[in-house]
């Protein structure tokens, strides 16, 4: 199987099943991945991401189905696969203790690069990212950020195809993470292709050509982000009246025209509620004019896909996110079963 | 949203590691564990302190009791400090293989295109140059305190030799801890449980000729026992012919048992 340059999918998996004693890692997951896209791996802590990822990269064999990069049979070809992937995990598989430079020489090294060349991508990719000036200090000495950055730069020196992102935001603040970003958009307008998993749903939103949300294991929904959003159907009408006296006129006004009840922000005297489509507006238009009601917003937004999310799993994404975070251990987040149960 | 062609690599995509990419990786990952040498000062502190400690400590406190003199011990006990510090410098192959684990830089060195055992091979590899610079940290601080070799170069080139290859087969078996124990701290725990009977039950520091039957069948047949008769005449002088054969022997036992156990663990785990 050598025709890879006219494959369209640059990845592709079929029925992909992980078992970790009695867990059930993965329960025959489909997914596939145009060439140059970013596909969006979306889903809680636990979910399968990791497990997805573990596979794709070689790492892990499969307990069934089968996957393929470029092509290339993952436990087959496995061996082709590695040269034309990289991959950077949730957490910093960098060498503490070895420099950025020296990590980074050692990567280009083992891609079998000359010296002179290894020396040389190093240092442009240390500059890319914004590196060089802690180039000489030895890993362990950078912040979180720096690390991640490092870990990034370490799954590019080999200027792989297809690129895989295990959540790598988590855990950097926002700064960081807008720039991971714009790392991330910068391949991908080179033609790489990009499998990220993440559990935040703006950073799907915003990087991912297409989304695929998965839970405990199995697929619960794939499309496009505005598929996904628009599949949960209604959009979201937000009403605030001028006159706060107005608002159990407007609560009821809106009850009996949409058929399901509000949901009022006492604070901001904001009332939202989910309509079908743009075609019962100007009925209700019509009816606060009919009633002389002044409104101070009048609103109509898509569903996001925190609500996408919720409406399809019956949990939010993020609730483990923010149970982590209050421990405190944001910088290390727990590792997903198949670590610990190897 | 495009789909446009990702350009050509240029590269033809290798089935398999050929077996020149299997040596130059192995190197490139000898090189890594060299470079860590550098940069870790616990390591540093173990390959450089560990024996100007053990000499100045059985030099002066043991010296006068048991050799009657320091100068007559030290020429004694340095050739047992060498077999010790590199027995314990082999714990280092094992911490380290655990730690790549536990952080994940072995996950990177899989995902990569290199042969599967280069991570394994190059930390051995790598630490062949702990072991020479343990040795000549012993010897050139011996000579400080008043050590002198009394045989040869050829000699004394030999017994660093055998040193090194003993420690090589030693390295095996601190590998398999590595791969197995679920951290470096276990590796280090398990690493002395086996080491301490091997070198303390020994010929080290005393002559064996007080110790109890059942300690003396022990030690007549412990390794470090032969490495350590060994050492003292290819260093200082006397027959030496059926100590380095049994140290040798010892080392390609200990090799032949642990070397498979550790790539059997090493295949398992990655």
């Amino acid at each position: 199987m050598d025709g890879m340059d006219d494959v369209s999918y640059a990845i592709e998996t079929h029925g992909l099943v992980k078992r970790f004693g009695k867990t059930t890692a993965l329960a025959g997951v489909d997914l596939t991945a145009r060439t140059g896209s970013v596909l969006g791996l979306l889903g809680p802590n636990g979910a399968g991401k990791t497990t997805a990822v573990r596979i794709l990269a070689t790492l892990l064999r499969p307990d069934a189905g089968s996957a393929t990069v470029c092509g290339y049979d993952v436990l087959r070809d496995a061996h082709q696969v590695r040269q034309l992937t990289g991959l950077t995990g949730q957490y910093a598989s960098v060498d503490e203790g070895l420099s950025g430079t020296n990590n980074l020489i050692m990567v280009g090294r083992l891609l079998g690069l000359s010296r002179a060349h290894s020396r040389a991508r190093a240092a442009e990719l240390l500059m890319r990212f914004e590196l060089t000036d802690a180039a000489g200090r030895p890993a362990k000495t950078y912040s979180g950020g720096m690390r991640r950055r490092l870990d990034l730069a370490a799954s590019l020196v080999g200027s792989p195809r297809v690129l895989y992102l295990d959540e790598p935001t988590t855990g950097l603040d926002p700064h960081s993470r807008n720039e991971v970003w714009g790392m991330i958009r910068a391949l991908v307008a080179d033609g790489t292709t990009v499998l990220l998993t993440t559990q935040y749903l703006d950073e799907a939103d915003q990087l991912a050509h297409d989304i695929v949300v998965i839970d405990h294991g199995a697929v619960i929904a794939t499309g496009t982000p505005d598929e996904l959003k628009a599949s949960a159907g209604r959009q979201v009408l937000e009403v605030i009246p001028a006159d706060r006296a107005d608002l159990s006129t407007v609560v009821e006004l809106l009850e009996a025209l949409t058929g399901t009840a509000p949901a009022i922000a006492v604070e901001s005297g904001q009332v939202s509620v989910q309509v079908e489509g743009g075609r019962s507006l100007p009925g209700i238009v019509r009816a606060f004019d009919d009633r002389s009601i002044e409104l101070a917003e009048f609103a109509l937004r898509r569903a996001s896909l925190d609500e996408v999310f919720l409406a399809l799993t019956g949990h939010r994404a993020e609730q483990e996110t923010q149970a982590e975070a209050g421990k405190g251990g944001t910088d290390a987040p727990a590792r997903e079963l198949d670590r610990s149960a190897r | 949203m495009t789909t446009a062609a990702v350009p050509a690599t240029g590269r033809a995509l290798a089935r398999r590691p050929s077996p020149a990419t299997a040596l130059a990786n192995s190197f490139t990952l000898a090189w890594r564990s060299v470079l860590k040498i550098k940069t870790n000062p616990e390591d540093l502190f173990g390959l450089w302190f560990q024996p100007i400690m053990y000499l100045v400590l059985f030099t002066y406190v043991f010296g006068g009791a048991i050799a009657g003199g320091t100068h007559q011990y030290l020429q004694f006990s340095l050739p047992g400090v060498l077999v010790l510090s590199v027995v314990f410098a082999t714990l280092g192959t094992g911490m380290m293989l655990s730690q790549d684990i536990s952080t994940g830089v072995f996950d990177r060195f899989r995902a990569l295109p290199i042969v599967r055992w280069a991570p394994l091979a190059g930390a051995i590899l790598g630490d062949l140059v702990r072991y020479v610079i343990s040795i000549l940290v012993t010897l050139g601080f011996g000579y400080v305190l008043g050590f002198r070799i009394q045989t040869n170069v050829v000699a004394a080139t030999a017994g660093c030799l055998l040193l090194v290859a003993f420690a090589f087969a030693m390295c095996w078996l601190s590998a398999m801890l590595g791969v197995i124990a679920k951290t470096a701290q276990g590796v280090q725990w398990w690493g002395f449980l086996f080491m301490f009977p091997l070198v303390f039950g020994s010929n080290i520091l005393t002559s064996t000729s007080s110790m109890p039957g059942w300690l003396q069948a022990f030690v007549k047949v412990n390794p470090v026992t032969y490495l350590t008769e060994a050492e003292r005449a290819l260093l200082i002088g006397g027959p030496a012919a059926i100590a380095v054969e049994r140290s040798l022997l010892w080392a390609l036992g200990i090799f032949a048992v642990f070397a498979p156990l550790a790539v059997a663990a090493y295949r398992r785990r990655t």
